[in-house]
């Protein structure tokens, strides 16, 4: 285990950010937190890192106690904020000239690490232009950058793509799944389900500073609900005339006039639909069921800014 | 809870790099207020006064404006500057990924802090000793009082820095404080002909009296004891202030 959090909590006052939490993650894996805004995630990676003491219970990230081997620790960990922090009259090679000295590297080491992340980021062709003239993806793209310069073992990813587009978005997956690939251990949030699902073979479901859940997420799907879902939109006493004589399968979740149904085979339930409501008034959907859903099963709140 | 000195340098190159690119910006206003004071007060005023201290108002002044000029230079970088760089592009926490330490931040900030006072006072003195104004070999002395001043200041600006929750306050820092010391640490008059009996101890509060007075001492290729209680209260309230400092901005980094 390459972080290994035992009985977390940290108060601020009287609120209780992260409570009780355990966590491992597995060398190599690529672990999603997910939760909405307020859940606790971002105070769990700063505790990751050291910059947040927890109130109790003990954090190891490489077997090393990280309040008493903080320096240590940080040498060989990246972390990437979910706001960039870059020196915008400066170029992406300065901005990473600079961090790389807060990890005391010097050349001609120094510039050789720059020059292989400009490549691995596709930055050459804005290698010199100011930051600030940059688009965002490209700042994204850099401040993961920083966070590389140290060549580290674990990667952790506070919402990287958050407020990107989706060219930017895939972009970025590819890189993070490279990063993968040669053996480096990722440790992101996010609050975008379907981020989660396309990357990690773990997640963990955040609310109120708690672990909720925790598996893949296929395995979080099967075990919370089903595989399919069909989704549509009635009221109650419509939905009472629509499956007069059915049987419901047991998942089922009304957010407003939004009605979900999960299933294992969703084909003869929405023929059913389909038969009984010829109007096509109640906007059928039938698709694979997501995070998003085990989420919404789990907490009954929705989660801000996801996408469905 | 130790400085390590390679990481505060880290520190202190990200701020020599950022100021390699804007220093013509930086240096001119911060650097001219003295050489204009000089000019117009030296020159202008020094016409109508016959002599001040038992010397030409210009020669009388030089001294303690190459104290402003290394005030000048510390105050901006740890006022203004620091203050952006904590809230609002968050550097700090960017640093605080890294293996640079709370107090690794504080010393490169203070370094460089002083780093520019040097560069702003050490500019001065050499405007100083092309108008002639520097009697003797005596006045090299003065220099060290350069970063001394620079350290002070640095302490005292980031105390303000760190208790202050809106920019827009910096103009109080500047207007009711930096500029009264201006003014009142015998710099354009001799304070001791000015004030007595208790007076005279009171006014040795006043943090740029100070190294305005080793300054002027060494101008005249004097030693007197009283430059080593000045020494002392430069030395005693930035590591007092520094101190609390420290506490503070570990307070505000980590949690």
């Amino acid at each position: 285990m390459i972080i290994r959090a035992r009985a977390v909590t940290k108060r601020f006052g009287d609120r209780i950010a992260v409570d009780g939490l355990d966590l491992d993650v597995a060398t190599g894996a690529c672990f999603g937190l997910l939760g909405p805004n307020g859940a606790g995630k971002t105070t769990t990676l700063r505790m990751l890192y050291g910059v947040t003491r927890p109130t109790a219970g003990s954090i190891a990230v490489f077997g090393l106690d990280v309040a008493t081997h903080t320096r240590v620790v940080r040498a060989r960990l990246g972390v990437t904020l979910q706001q960039n922090v870059l020196i915008e009259a400066l170029s992406p090679v300065e901005n990473l000239r600079i961090f790389g000295r807060y990890h005391l590297l010097r050349e001609p080491e120094l510039s050789r690490r720059i020059a292989e992340l400009i490549d691995f980021l596709e930055l050459r062709s804005h290698a010199t232009v100011p930051v600030r003239n940059l688009s965002g993806g490209f700042q994204r793209r850099l401040a993961i950058g920083l966070s590389l310069m140290n060549r580290p073992e674990l990667l952790i990813l506070d919402e990287p793509t958050t407020g990107l587009d989706p060219a930017v978005r895939l972009a970025l997956w590819s890189r993070i799944r490279e990063l993968r690939a040669g053996g480096t251990t990722v440790l992101l949030t996010t609050h975008y389900m379907d981020e989660a699902q396309r990357l990690c073979d773990r997640v963990a479901i955040m609310a109120a500073g708690k672990i909720i859940a925790e598996d893949a997420p296929g395995a979080l799907i099967t075990a919370h609900l089903a595989a399919e879902t069909v989704e549509i939109d009635c009221d109650t006493a419509a939905e009472a005339a629509l499956f007069d004589g059915v049987r419901l399968p047991p998942h089922r979740l009304r957010i407003g006039r939004r009605l979900m149904l999960y299933l294992d085979d969703a084909t003869e339930l929405a023929n059913h639909i389909r038969h009984r409501d010829g109007g096509g008034r109640c906007m059928l959907v039938v698709r694979p069921t997501n995070l998003e859903d085990v989420f919404l099963a789990l907490t009954g709140t929705a989660l801000e800014g996801a996408a469905a | 809870m130790s400085v390590s000195l390679p990481h505060a340098i880290a520190v202190w190159r990200r701020n020599a790099s950022m100021y390699r690119r804007t220093w013509m910006l930086n240096i001119l206003p911060n650097f001219f207020e003295p050489v204009l004071y000089l000019a117009a007060m030296g020159l202008g005023v020094g016409n109508y006064v016959r002599a001040m201290g038992g010397l030409p108002y210009v020669a009388f002044l030089a001294p303690g404006l190459v104290c402003v000029a290394a005030m000048n230079g510390a105050s901006f970088e740890v006022t203004y500057n620091i203050y952006v760089r904590m809230n609002f592009e968050k550097q700090y926490d960017a640093m605080l990924t890294t293996p640079v330490e709370p107090q690794d931040v504080l010393a490169g900030e203070v370094l460089w802090a002083v780093t520019r006072s040097c560069i702003y006072g050490g500019a001065f003195f050499i405007v100083v000793v092309c108008f002639g104004l520097a009697p003797s070999a005596w006045a090299l002395l003065a220099l060290p009082v350069i970063p001394l001043t620079g350290l002070l200041f640095a302490a005292i600006g980031l105390a303000f820095t760190l208790r202050l929750n809106n920019i827009d306050l910096f103009s109080f820092y500047f207007t009711l404080f930096l500029t009264p010391l201006f003014l009142f640490s015998d710099i354009f008059f001799p304070l001791q002909e000015r004030l007595s009996g208790m007076w005279l101890w009171v006014a040795e509060v006043l943090p740029l009296l100070h190294p305005v007075r080793i300054a002027r001492l060494a101008f005249r290729g004097e030693f007197a004891a009283v430059m080593g209680w000045d020494v002392a209260y430069l030395l005693l309230l930035s590591t007092l202030l520094l101190a609390w400092a420290l506490r503070t901005v570990r307070q505000r980094l980590t949690n």
